[in-house]
């Protein structure tokens, strides 16, 4: 219906507040992180897909640490809080004793790849039906901007003034395409927060992986590049360019394995 | 009651599966690998899981995410690769999730470890440590039923000789009192209703809960959690000859059944020494201490490392002379067998330390007159 709104009458039904707007399994309430930072819609985006699936009385997260743990208690999903790096070993154990679960683990790159990597490694070579999804942003968001094994080249951190540079640092590791060759894995992709067609295809990304662990065809993962402007040292609304620019040159976006259901 | 002759290792891993235990996961070290191995072969049996993981950090993860969902579930090593557990062990207990973790110790010398804990904040564990089969099937099993009724971890402690030591005993289940029923554990079924739950060590609640817990508040709540242990965990121990002992020796574990040994010998040689050995480390049985040593005129600590229990004694009687009398034993197999826990080499520090005893007494008599 297009046209002028007739206010001759009462509206049909009342007028709603925010929280109606609420998307499903978040609970009312703001978040704690940055404006500008990617972590929310990547977290909405998961949550949205379990909604989607029906899957919702099966789900629960397990959580690491980082920024993206404010939403360990800001989510109508079960949780279970790891300490950080060890979010894989915990949804295994739980997983291998509630088989019915739907499990997805939320782990940053510091959390995922300098803390825990073998951690996520083993979880996948198992081939636990389970989703790892790892938030890389390339920086600690939380302590404030620092390296990490994600960073990419050139990237500037408050360890790393001058930019990454791999005579000094090392070079930083593509965890998405060290994951999929691994027997045992299922689906690996790789998407991005910093913009509506992105986060789209990641929603498809999200869908697929969940869908895969569903139907226990093995283990799942999803890298969600995201934006950090405060890590980054950039304006709030830089941080989109930023990540295809610098991010994305480094981390290519796409499906990078499925396989299919036999 | 049916007696069947077993190693140590399988008595202790059919007493954690006569006891509930579902989920299992370890990494190998002797003398913990004889438990894995055990638990490896029975638990699917019973519709369980044991899982080989890749390192102790992923064992105890993976035996954690298991008890957050509802499971009786274990997890041990020896006090090396408990070392690297413990950061877990720690915030599992911040997280109230009740786990029973097996500490296959090879020497005496991770009471520390133990007792104290190596991780960080204020908290502790319940510790359990027998002497023979027939008490290690009991505590084990009595081990998961703390864990539940307190959702905390509970540590069993073993060692060599008990891991491989074979006796009669009847590893069948032991009743306890019944237990409500697990009302916070995951399986997803809250998820979307409103009142989803959490397992966290941080967080203890959802943003929206009716009664929202802040974190500085929840850590406060940490130094209750551990009056409450040291209230509602009966504290067990066994004593003998300590009635009219003019010394007594404290001594636990495999090293404490040696010293009953070498006490009940000496007293029917005439010798007016006790024996009092803790049963639980943790919380310590300080009063049952102080009863026990009433009479006696100095206490000795018989323990195999540089003396740490003695800490314990130390904080239970203040107006005692205590002695350590024990020492770091070790030979060529590294598991620390103790080639000085022989009887006749116990017996001979029991009966210096109490002509010391004696001496300093005289000697301070002589002093006052």
């Amino acid at each position: 219906m297009t046209g002028v709104v007739d206010t001759s009458a009462p509206p049909a039904r009342p007028a709603r507040l925010v929280d109606d707007f609420a998307p499903p399994l978040i609970l009312p309430g703001a978040h704690q992180l940055c404006a500008g930072c990617g972590e929310p819609a990547a977290i909405r985006s998961v949550v949205e897909m379990i909604d989607e699936l029906g899957l919702t009385n099966r789900a629960v997260g397990v959580f690491g640490i980082g920024c993206y743990t404010s939403f360990s208690p800001g989510m109508d999903v079960e949780v279970l809080q790891a300490l950080h790096g060890r979010a894989p070993s915990l949804a295994t154990g739980l997983k291998r004793v509630q088989p019915n679960t739907i499990v997805f683990t939320v782990q940053g790159d510091g959390d995922m790849v300098n803390e825990g990597l073998q951690e996520v490694i083993h979880t996948a070579a198992r081939g636990e039906p389970v989703t790892c999804i790892m938030l890389n942003n390339g920086v600690f968001g939380e302590t404030g901007g620092h390296m990490t094994a994600t960073t990419v080249i050139g990237q500037r951190t408050k360890n790393s003034l001058e930019g990454r540079d791999p005579k000094k640092h090392g070079y930083p590791i593509r965890m998405a395409e060290m994951l999929a060759p691994l027997d045992g894995v299922a689906y690996v992709a790789r998407g991005a927060t910093n913009n509506a067609g992105n986060i789209f295809q990641l929603r498809k990304m999200l869908r697929s992986a969940l869908q895969a662990q569903a139907d226990g065809l093995g283990f799942t993962f999803v890298e969600i590049l995201t934006m950090c402007p405060t890590g980054w040292f950039l304006q709030t609304g830089e941080a989109p360019d930023y990540l295809e620019d610098k991010l994305q040159a480094y981390h290519k976006l796409g499906i990078i394995k499925e396989v299919a259901a036999p | 009651m049916s007696l069947e002759l077993l190693e140590g290792s399988e008595a202790i891993a059919r007493a954690m599966i006569s006891a509930g235990c579902r989920f299992f996961a370890g990494y190998p070290m002797t003398p913990f690998t004889e438990v894995l191995e055990g638990m490896a072969e029975h638990l699917p049996d019973v519709g369980g899981v044991c899982v080989n993981a890749e390192s102790e950090l992923e064992a105890v993860g993976m035996a954690w995410g298991a008890a957050a969902g509802g499971v009786r579930a274990a997890t041990g090593s020896v006090g090396q690769g408990l070392s690297l557990m413990q950061e877990s062990i720690a915030e599992l207990c911040f997280a109230r999730v009740p786990m029973v973790v097996l500490n296959m110790a090879r020497g005496q010398g991770d009471y520390y470890q133990a007792t104290r804990g190596g991780g960080h904040g204020d908290y502790r564990t319940i510790v359990l440590a027998p002497a023979d089969l027939t008490e290690a099937v009991e505590l084990v099993q009595l081990a998961f039923h703390l864990a539940d009724k307190f959702r905390n971890p509970v540590m069993f402690m073993g060692d060599y000789y008990l891991a491989h030591v074979v006796e009669a005993v009847d590893t069948g289940p032991r009743l306890f009192p019944p237990l409500g029923p697990k009302d916070w554990a995951l399986d997803g079924s809250t998820s979307g209703t409103g009142k989803a739950r959490i397992v966290s060590p941080i967080m203890p609640t959802k943003r929206d809960a009716e009664v929202f817990i802040e974190y500085g508040d929840y850590l406060e709540g940490m130094s209750g959690r551990m009056a409450e242990l040291v209230a509602g965990v009966d504290p067990l121990y066994e004593q003998g000859g300590c009635e009219d002992a003019e010394y007594v020796v404290v001594a636990y574990g495999t090293p404490g059944r040696i010293v009953r040994y070498v006490v009940e010998k000496m007293r029917r040689d005439g010798v007016k020494v006790g024996f009092f050995r803790p049963v639980t480390l943790y919380p310590f049985p300080a009063e049952a201490l102080v009863a026990a040593t009433r009479s006696a005129r100095a206490v000795g600590v018989y323990e195999l490392n540089a003396g740490q229990m003695i800490d314990d004694v130390r904080l239970s009687l203040s107006d005692r002379p205590i002695t350590f009398i024990g020492g770091i034993s070790f030979d060529d197999s590294g598991f620390g067998i103790a080639p000085e826990l022989t009887p006749a080499k116990v017996e001979q520090r029991i009966i210096k330390a109490m002509a010391q005893a004696r001496a300093e007494m005289a000697a301070s008599a002589e002093m006052v007159a």
